[in-house]
Formats: C-alpha cells, sequence, structure tokens
C-alpha cells in the first residue's frame, strides 16, 4: 500500500503506473474473453474495415475484429512476458546467490556461463532456443527465461558479494548462524529493492522479445492472437489497411514506454539513500 | 589593524528552508596574519560547515548563507566580502588565497592521474605554469612537504603511496599558491596516531616558514595543544567557549569544555586508568581465554595457476591470556594485525597455525566456541538494514536451536533495558536509532549467548566522544556484573587508557610489549611503544617540536617458508615484559 502511494507521488511513476495498470486490466479482459467480438472470428463480409462504430480499430483481411485480437493478444504477451521474467528471476537470484556465497570455482563457472549467454544479442539467443525445441507459446517462455537469467544473475551476484562482507554477515557467523538463514535474511532480504526494479525493466524487454519471435512466426502460432503475430500480418497491407499496423505498434510502444517509467520510479523509490521508512 | 579573515555572527541553513534548518547559527570569530584557530566539536556541530562558508565550498553542498559577514583582507590589502561574492570572484580567492585540505586523502586525489600531474594542475591553473616550469614547481612543492626522492614520487599514482604520504600530497597542492589561509578539515582524522603527529608537525613547520594562517578542525581537543593559538568549542552550531589556548585547556569555563577535556589521556602519572579487578597473582583461576602461538597467513600468488610465492604474515607468533572480568587491550596501527588476531579467535580468519582455548574447554583453532562473541567497529555496518531489532537479537539463539519464546523475548528485554534502550525498541528497524545506540544494540546481541569474553573490534571508535563516555561506562558496568572478559582492540590510546586493565602492543604482526596498563603507559619500554605513546596529543604538551619521521612500517610479505626468529622477553615488572630489539 505504501509503496503505491509511493509510486503515485512520483512524476513519472505515476504515468507509467496507470498505463501498466491499465494494460494489465486490458491483459485479463483479453485472456478470460472478455473481448467486443470472439478474437478468431471471421466475418467474412467485414474484411478490412476500416476502424468504426462495430469494430473500433477495424477488421483484418479475415475479418477478424482487431480491438477484439489486439486485448487477446496483449494476455498472450504478457502471460509469456510474466512466467519468463519469473523464470529468469528464479534461477538468477537462485544462481546469483550460488555464485556469491560458494565463491571459488562456484563463481568462475556460473559467471562464465553468464558470460557466454550475455554475448549473444537476446533475439537472436531466443530463435536459436526456440528453433531447437520448436515453437509455441511454452517454448517462448523458457527461452525469453534462458535468455535474461544472466541480468538476474549478474544484478544479484555484484550486492550479494558485497553484503557478504558486511559485518553484520560477518556477526552472523560468530553465532553460528546456518548458511540458508545467512543468505536468505541478510543477503536475499537487501536484494528485494534491486530486484523489484529490474523485475519490472525485464518485463519491457521480455514483451518486446515476444513480439520479436511471434513476429518472425516462432512465438504464438496462428490463429492465436498475439502483437507481434499481428505486426507481422500487417506488413503487406501497411498502405490499404494501416491500421493493422498502427494499433499493434502503439500497443507495444506505450507498453514498453510504461514499464521503463514504473522501472525507473521504483528505483527512486526503493533506493536506501531516497528512504525514510523501512520497507 | 585588520584581522585577515573576520566572521560576524555567520548563520548557515541548509534546504529548501534554510532559515528553518539552521546548522551554524552564529558564530563570529577573528584571524589575525599567521594565527591558528582550532575549530572543536562533535559531528553535526556545524564545524565543518563554518569552515567549508569561509570558501563557500558550502554552496555545493546545498548550504545557504543566511546571515552575517566575512571579510577577507586580500594579499594587496583590500577587503573582500565573501558572504555575497559571484563564484568567478569566488575561484580567484580559492586556492590562490584560501587554501584548503580534506579528512580523507585516499579519496581527495585522482586514482587514475600521478601525483605529479595533481600537483602540477594546480600550478597550471593558478600561476600558468606549463611544461617543465610545472614539473619544477611540483618537485619543489613536494620537497617543501617534506616528501623524500620526490623527483620519482612525482611519477607515482596514490595508490603506490600510503595514507600519510598522500595527505602530504593533498597539504603540497593546497600550498602550491602560497595561500594566506589554510583551512584544514580533520586533517589527521583518518590516520594512524604516529603518522598524525608527523602531519600535524609539517603543519607547524610549514606555518612558521610560510607565515600563513590556518584553521583546524578537529574533533580532538588533545590535537590542538601542540599547534593552536586560539580555541573555538562548537556545539549544537554555536561557539560553546573561545579564546587564547592557555584560557581553554587550563580554565575552561563551559561545562562542555570540560567535559571534552576530561577524554583526553594524561599517562604520564598512570593515575587515569583502571583500578578495580587487578590481576589477582594467584594461579587458581583459569583464564577465560588463553591464546598460543597464534599464525596466520595469507598466501600470495601471483596468478590463479600457480603455487603461492610468499606469503603475508598478518600475525606472527601471538600468545596471551584472558582472566575472566578482565580487559585485555590490542593496541596498534592499522595492519598491524590487531583486527586479524580478533577474527582469527572467532574463527571469521582461518588461523594456520595456534591453539585457543576458552573456559576450560579446549576449542580448535578452526571454529571457536559460542563463549567468545563479538561487537564490530562500525555500528551502521554491523545490523542488518531490513531486519527489526527483535529479529536481530533473536538470531544468536535461533542459530543456536533456541527459538522465539516467552524466554528469548524476557532476555531481549531486560537487555535491552541493560544497556539503556527503551523496550518498545524491539519492534524498530536500526536506521531508527543513533550511532551510539546501535553500538548497544550491538552489546545487547553479543550478550544474548552468555558469553564469557566479548571481543570489541574497535567497538567505540566511531564514536563522537561524550558518547564514547557512555558506551565505555556501559561496558564497565557489565563487565563488573556478569563477568566478562573483553578483548578490546582498539588504535586509540585514550580510550585504551579508560577501559584497559592490561594491554599488549602488537606491531607487525607479533605483540612487542604486554603488561599492566599503568605500567605500560607511564612506563613504555620497547622503542615502538615509545613512539605510539609520544604520538598521541595530550594537553599537556604545548607547542612541542614534533620530530619529523619518514620510516616506513616494515612490508609483512615474506617469502615462502619464511619463520621469524623466537621472541625474546626482558622483564621490567611483575606483570610488564617487552621483546628485547634486534
Amino acid at each position: 500500500m505504501r509503496i503505491l502511494r509511493a509510486i503515485f507521488g512520483h512524476g513519472s511513476g505515476r504515468i507509467g503506473g496507470v498505463i501498466v495498470g491499465v494494460y494489465l486490466l486490458i491483459a485479463i479482459l483479453g485472456l478470460v474473453g472478455l473481448t467486443p467480438h470472439n478474437p478468431i472470428t471471421q466475418f467474412r463480409v467485414d474484411r478490412l474495415h476500416a476502424p468504426n462504430g462495430a469494430y473500433w480499430m477495424g477488421t483484418d483481411l479475415f475479418g477478424r475484429d482487431v480491438a477484439s485480437r489486439l486485448m487477446a493478444g496483449i494476455g498472450q504477451s504478457f502471460t509469456v512476458a510474466f512466467f519468463s521474467v519469473a523464470f529468469a528471476t528464479l534461477a538468477g537470484t537462485v544462481l546469483g546467490l550460488a555464485a556469491a556465497w560458494l565463491g571459488r570455482r562456484w563463481d568462475g563457472v556460473v559467471m562464465r556461463i553468464m558470460d557466454v549467454l550475455l554475448a549473444f544479442p537476446a533475439i537472436l539467443l531466443a530463435l536459436l532456443i526456440v528453433t531447437v525445441a520448436g515453437p509455441g507459446t511454452w517454448t517462448s517462455v523458457v527461452a525469453i527465461g534462458i535468455v535474461y537469467t544472466p541480468i538476474f544473475t549478474r544484478v544479484v551476484r555484484g550486492p550479494a558479494l558485497s553484503l557478504k562482507a558486511r559485518e553484520f554477515v560477518d556477526a552472523a557467523r560468530t553465532f553460528g548462524s546456518s548458511s540458508s538463514y545467512i543468505v536468505t535474511r541478510h543477503l536475499l532480504l537487501n536484494l528485494v529493492a534491486p530486484l523489484t526494479v529490474q523485475v519490472t525493466l525485464a518485463l519491457a524487454w521480455a514483451l518486446l522479445t515476444e513480439a520479436g519471435l511471434s513476429f518472425l512466426g516462432l512465438g504464438t502460432q496462428p490463429p492465436a492472437a498475439s502483437l507481434g503475430l499481428m505486426l507481422s500480418d500487417s506488413r503487406n497491407l501497411m498502405e490499404t489497411a494501416p491500421w493493422l499496423m498502427i494499433f499493434p505498434g502503439l500497443t507495444i510502444m506505450i507498453s514498453i514506454l510504461g514499464f521503463n517509467l514504473l522501472g525507473d520510479a521504483l528505483r527512486d523509490i526503493l533506493d536506501p539513500r531516497m528512504r525514510r521508512v523501512p520497507a | 589593524m585588520t584581522p585577515l579573515l573576520s566572521v560576524r555572527d555567520l548563520r548557515v541553513g541548509f534546504g529548501r528552508d534554510p532559515q528553518a534548518n539552521e546548522v551554524v547559527r552564529g558564530v563570529s570569530f577573528d584571524i589575525a596574519d599567521g594565527e591558528t584557530l582550532a575549530i572543536v566539536g562533535e559531528s553535526g556541530s556545524g564545524k565543518s560547515v563554518t569552515a567549508l562558508s569561509i570558501n563557500r565550498l558550502i554552496d555545493f553542498g546545498g548550504g545557504r548563507i543566511t546571515g552575517g559577514a566575512m571579510t577577507l583582507k586580500r594579499a594587496d590589502g583590500s577587503l573582500f566580502d565573501l558572504t555575497t561574492a559571484a563564484e568567478p570572484q569566488l575561484r580567484a580567492i580559492r586556492g590562490a588565497e584560501i587554501g584548503m585540505i580534506f579528512q580523507e586523502p585516499m579519496t581527495s586525489l585522482n586514482p587514475v592521474l600521478t601525483i605529479g600531474t595533481q600537483i602540477e594542475e594546480s600550478f597550471r591553473l593558478h600561476r600558468g605554469l606549463t611544461g617543465r616550469q610545472a614539473t619544477a614547481a611540483a618537485k619543489e612543492a613536494l620537497d617543501r612537504v617534506r616528501i623524500p626522492d620526490a623527483a620519482r614520487r612525482l611519477k607515482y599514482t596514490p595508490n603506490q603511496l600510503s595514507g600519510g604520504m598522500l595527505q602530504r600530497v593533498m597539504i603540497a597542492i593546497a600550498l602550491a599558491c602560497n595561500p594566506r589561509l589554510l583551512i584544514a578539515d580533520e586533517p589527521t582524522t583518518a590516520l594512524d596516531v604516529t603518522v598524525q603527529a608527523q602531519i600535524m608537525a609539517l603543519l607547524a613547520e610549514l606555518k612558521r616558514e610560510t607565515g600563513m594562517s590556518v584553521i583546524l578542525i578537529t574533533h580532538d581537543i588533545g590535537l590542538v595543544a601542540g599547534i593552536a593559538d586560539k580555541v573555538m568549542v562548537m556545539q549544537n552550531g554555536q561557539a560553546a567557549e573561545q579564546g587564547e589556548l592557555s584560557q581553554i585547556l587550563d580554565r575552561p569555563r563551559h561545562p562542555y569544555t570540560q567535559h571534552l577535556l576530561h577524554a583526553v589521556p594524561h599517562f604520564a602519572n598512570g593515575s587515569a586508568t583502571r583500578v578495580d579487578g587487578q590481576r589477582d597473582r594467584g594461579e587458581s583461576t583459569e583464564p577465560a581465554l588463553k591464546v598460543d602461538g597464534l599464525v596466520v597467513r595469507f598466501p600470495l600468488k601471483s596468478n590463479f595457476f600457480s603455487r603461492a610465492t610468499g606469503a603475508v604474515h598478518a600475525v606472527d607468533g601471538v600468545d596471551f591470556d584472558l582472566m575472566p572480568g578482565e580487559t585485555l587491550a590490542i593496541v596498534g596501527e592499522s595492519g598491524s594485525g590487531k583486527s586479524t588476531t580478533a577474527k582469527a579467535v572467532l574463527g571469521l580468519v582461518r588461523s594456520t597455525r595456534g591453539s585457543f582455548s576458552v573456559g576450560s574447554r579446549k576449542a580448535s583453532a578452526e571454529r571457536s566456541a559460542k563463549p567468545v562473541q563479538m561487537v564490530f567497529q562500525n555500528p551502521y555496518a554491523s545490523l542488518n538494514p531490513r531486519l527489526a531489532i527483535e529479529s536481530i537479537l533473536a538470531e544468536p539463539v535461533i542459530a543456536n536451536g533456541g527459538r522465539m519464546d516467552s524466554e528469548t523475548r524476557a532476555k531481549m528485554a531486560s537487555l535491552l533495558e541493560r544497556v539503556g534502550l527503551p523496550v518498545n525498541s524491539l519492534q524498530r528497524y536500526p536506521h531508527e536509532f543513533s550511532g551510539g545506540q546501535r553500538q548497544r544494540l550491538c552489546i545487547a546481541r553479543a550478550l544474548m549467548l552468555n558469553p564469557s569474553v566479548v571481543v570489541l573490534d574497535e567497538a567505540v571508535s566511531a564514536l563522537d566522544v561524550s558518547v564514547q563516555a557512555k558506551v565505555l561506562e556501559l561496558l564497565v558496568e557489565l563487565q563488573r556484573e556478569f563477568g566478562l572478559a573483553y578483548l578490546f582492540i582498539s588504535h586509540d590510546m585514550a580510550v585504551v587508557e579508560r577501559i584497559a586493565h592490561r594491554i599488549a602492543v602488537i606491531y607487525a604482526g607479533q605483540i612487542v610489549e604486554i603488561g599492566d596498563a599503568a605500567s605500560v603507559l607511564s612506563k613504555p619500554q620497547h622503542s615502538y611503544t615509545k613512539k605510539l605513546i609520544a604520538a598521541v596529543p595530550t594537553i599537556d604538551r604545548r607547542r612541542e617540536h614534533f620530530e619529523i619521521d619518514t620510516r616506513q612500517v616494515p612490508s609483512l610479505v615474506r617469502p615462502q617458508g619464511f619463520e621469524p626468529a623466537p621472541a625474546r622477553w626482558e622483564r621490567f615488572g611483575p606483570d610488564h615484559r617487552a621483546r628485547v630489539e634486534a
């Protein structure tokens, strides 16, 4: 509650928060099927209609309602983004903590693997994994999750190493506290703030990567709707039916903007130097 | 005659409403040419803000001068109003007329540039010297601050020089343009006491040579005796007392000044040392902690694959014993191995050799038993900021198989009360407490497991003098009440004098002198102990001529397999012995 209030007290946090909130609402509506029309029903007589009262954002080549498909697509893209970021956060945190706490050889091995993963551009690596595993929603989740794991590993390992050298960890050792206690209470608890910021920003990247994969035909498979797929379908009709491209494009852009603004706001709010009351 | 600098009713505030958030509230003083003013006070007293206001560096920290006047007499005799001057004019004043040195020499210099470049910059900016001329001037500047082998040192980067050397470089830069006023803001606080003595001696000598005026800001009233002409004691943004040096030191009128003077050590007679619980020479009592031949070495490897080529001998054959209810102070300068000794006793650092016995039980060198607990130096880093006090105090109990029951809660409440904190502290978080209160929390946490030995690693060094006194009092009370044995690690002789029964002086990883506090402090035998004690500023030694000693601490890096020669000891009293010097 307190954090929500802080977000709305922060300039860019207010804008980002509203955008992300509206998107979440649309995503849920899209997922449960509360759309103006059925997103995969083809209204053959109404093909390539410009936006009007019945079809708010027009119809596509098969006579499907763009607004409904957009809502379903947002639902689809958000699902992939959330699960892949959850995967990356979990894997990255565990690996980062292990590398920092166990040190020596573990640190070397884990971080070198992460360096290798980071050396590939995100979309290329995701493509590689999807190509090997076959396209589909859940392979996208795993692929995008693996792509963003190294970033979380680094975000966790750095601060964890510095926390490990702090005196309260030394103090805990003198009482004989167990490693698991020290890692969870003294390290992890102090990493909540940087992780929160990272999760918000990673959601934006994951959305973009998911759109990219679908655009290339390796993400969500038709006839299901997804933002990348809709953009891809609109390419040949750019001049006859510009609404097919404009609405999904704007949707992606605004969602990324929203997550980035929210992430920036969270970084400010959770910064211990700015904080007056404990989280 | 007009004074060099005249400050009248200076008021400085911070934030959006500087009038409401005043940190300096009406301070006035004059400094004549060649005079030294010492501003003494604790953190938050406004002493640094006052000094930073003089060259208006305060503007960069978000401060505003809300009232008063500051007038500087410039070199040509004209008067310059510092309160209203615009930034470009001030830039001409800073460095050229008013030089400044800061507390931390390690962070005041740019680590990627050679010190030569950094000194030359000052000459380039203010005197327009370039190329060879600037280099020559820089070398001269280093010579002036008594840095041996100056020409070669110009090519060094800051990491290649010790803290004392770096502070000399900072002084060289500050003096590059012959300023007529030098502001020294805690110039020796980050340095060891013997290095501090050298820097103070250097400042005094340079002052004589150049005839400049100095404003010395310090928290240590003992330091002012050697150099100041006038003293101003500050408290809560106001001058508690100001006047001539001898008047302040000999006839202090304000209770706060008297309190500060009380904390300054008087070694000569050994009268201030503790007299309770002197060591009973009877053989019946079992030591609470006995350390035998402790050795800690860190192997040196040139790279990951090669074998160790040598080792850092951090602790080299230390042995002592500690009786219940006794305080053994381990004193030494940074890098002497005193903290490593403490950490090895607690098992935080793996000891290479040696054995500990705690009470009657024999503990292995790897893992010390729980009867030994520790209080750390930095009260801000030793409590997890994300945990409530309740969880922090419960941790030692939970770590040892206990649980959060009514018994644990009762113990927490009683210990909190015992260390002088309100019981409602349990639900609060560390950042809601001041440094002194946090250190009390750390003490309470250390006592949760009923230890017999408490290791206090610089436990009061981060605290202000008045807070320090109260925490020391608490420690002494707790010692009597619970029969605790303290291993008190410190670099501060004034503190050691007040709490120690016995003192062990450690130098380069070895104990060079050990004995009862009174005789070690009043009749030091080893040359290092003598040097250490002589370097401690006291108010008894006024305007004394310190000798400048440029000897460096010997390197602790030894080739692989090196073993030091066995120590030979000479006795000087029933409980006082010193290592025979080679």
